[in-house]
């Protein structure tokens, strides 16, 4: 089922529900049958799952049109520039050195 | 709603959602009914009244129960539960209420009646306190519903006296 067949399956699901729910109360309390009312509604209910719930064709109409794979190979995600380790570590350590001189790795007053 | 059982489980409980407001709906148009129960109860004949030998009165009598009850069946009524009582003043209890008879009306066909018993239940008081007593004869009713709040009313019927001596 496509994204529009989704949207569409839960507004006719919603709408023949209510429908049903409506003309079974209605036809219920006019001929004075609770019964009745239940019979309606249940055959709405089998009805509806029959239309909303299997997969149909008419819910897959729109379908997503996917870029062709070599047309994909020809413009490449662009990558993340990798920072090495070593280099961060070092640079830090020097900013540290600069900051604060030290003799044997103890630190020196200023 | 991408799957099959997304889908299924949505219908599901949309359903069942809306199948509760329905009841819910019904339930209130009970409101919308305007019952006027009619009931007419004679005491025919004390059959016998005694002391029983651990002092209480028993009393046992002849009624003529007469009722149209028709008028309380809706459309979301599932059946009538009847009893008569017998209600009377003791100097201990300002209310006695003994249940005498009582019925189960499946249908409003059988909502119309007439019955002529003696008092299914034993009518004995807690006590001596029958002889001369007035008492009325109630007719309660609890409807109940196919969804909703069961309901409760009765009618009174008084102006009854059981005799002076035991016989």
């Amino acid at each position: 089922m496509d994204w529009q067949g989704q949207k569409q399956a839960e507004l006719w699901m919603q709408i023949l529900l209510l429908v049903f729910s409506v003309g079974a109360l209605a036809t219920g309390y006019i001929i004075g049958s609770f019964r009745m009312m239940i019979l309606i509604y249940a055959g709405g209910v089998v009805f509806t799952t029959l239309v909303t719930v299997p997969n149909w064709p008419f819910f897959n109409r729109h379908l997503l049109k996917w870029l062709d794979p070599s047309e994909a190979e020809k413009h490449p995600k662009p990558q993340k520039a990798v920072v090495s380790k070593d280099k961060k570590k070092s640079s830090k350590k020097r900013e540290l050195d600069q900051n604060h001189p030290t003799v044997n790795g103890m630190e020196v007053p200023a | 709603m991408h799957s099959f059982g997304y889908r299924a489980n949505a219908l599901l409980t949309y359903a069942l959602t809306i199948l509760a407001l329905m009841c819910t709906i019904a339930s209130l148009s009970d409101n919308f009914n305007f019952p006027s129960p009619s009931a007419e109860i004679q005491v025919l004949n004390f059959n016998w009244f005694q002391k029983q030998p651990d002092g209480n009165d028993e009393v046992s009598f002849t009624m003529n129960i007469t009722a149209d009850l028709q008028s309380l069946f809706t459309w979301n009524t599932k059946q009538l539960f009847i009893f008569v009582a017998a209600e009377y003043e003791t100097p201990q209890n300002s209310l006695n209420q003994v249940s005498l008879w009582d019925a189960i009306i499946p249908a409003k066909e059988h909502a119309k009646f007439w019955f002529q018993i003696a008092n299914k239940y034993r009518f004995t008081d807690q006590g001596s306190n029958l002889r001369g007593k007035e008492f009325n004869l109630t007719l309660h009713w609890h409807v109940m519903p196919k969804t909703g709040k069961m309901l409760a009313d009765k009618l009174v019927m008084s102006g009854f006296r059981l005799p002076e001596e035991y016989r």
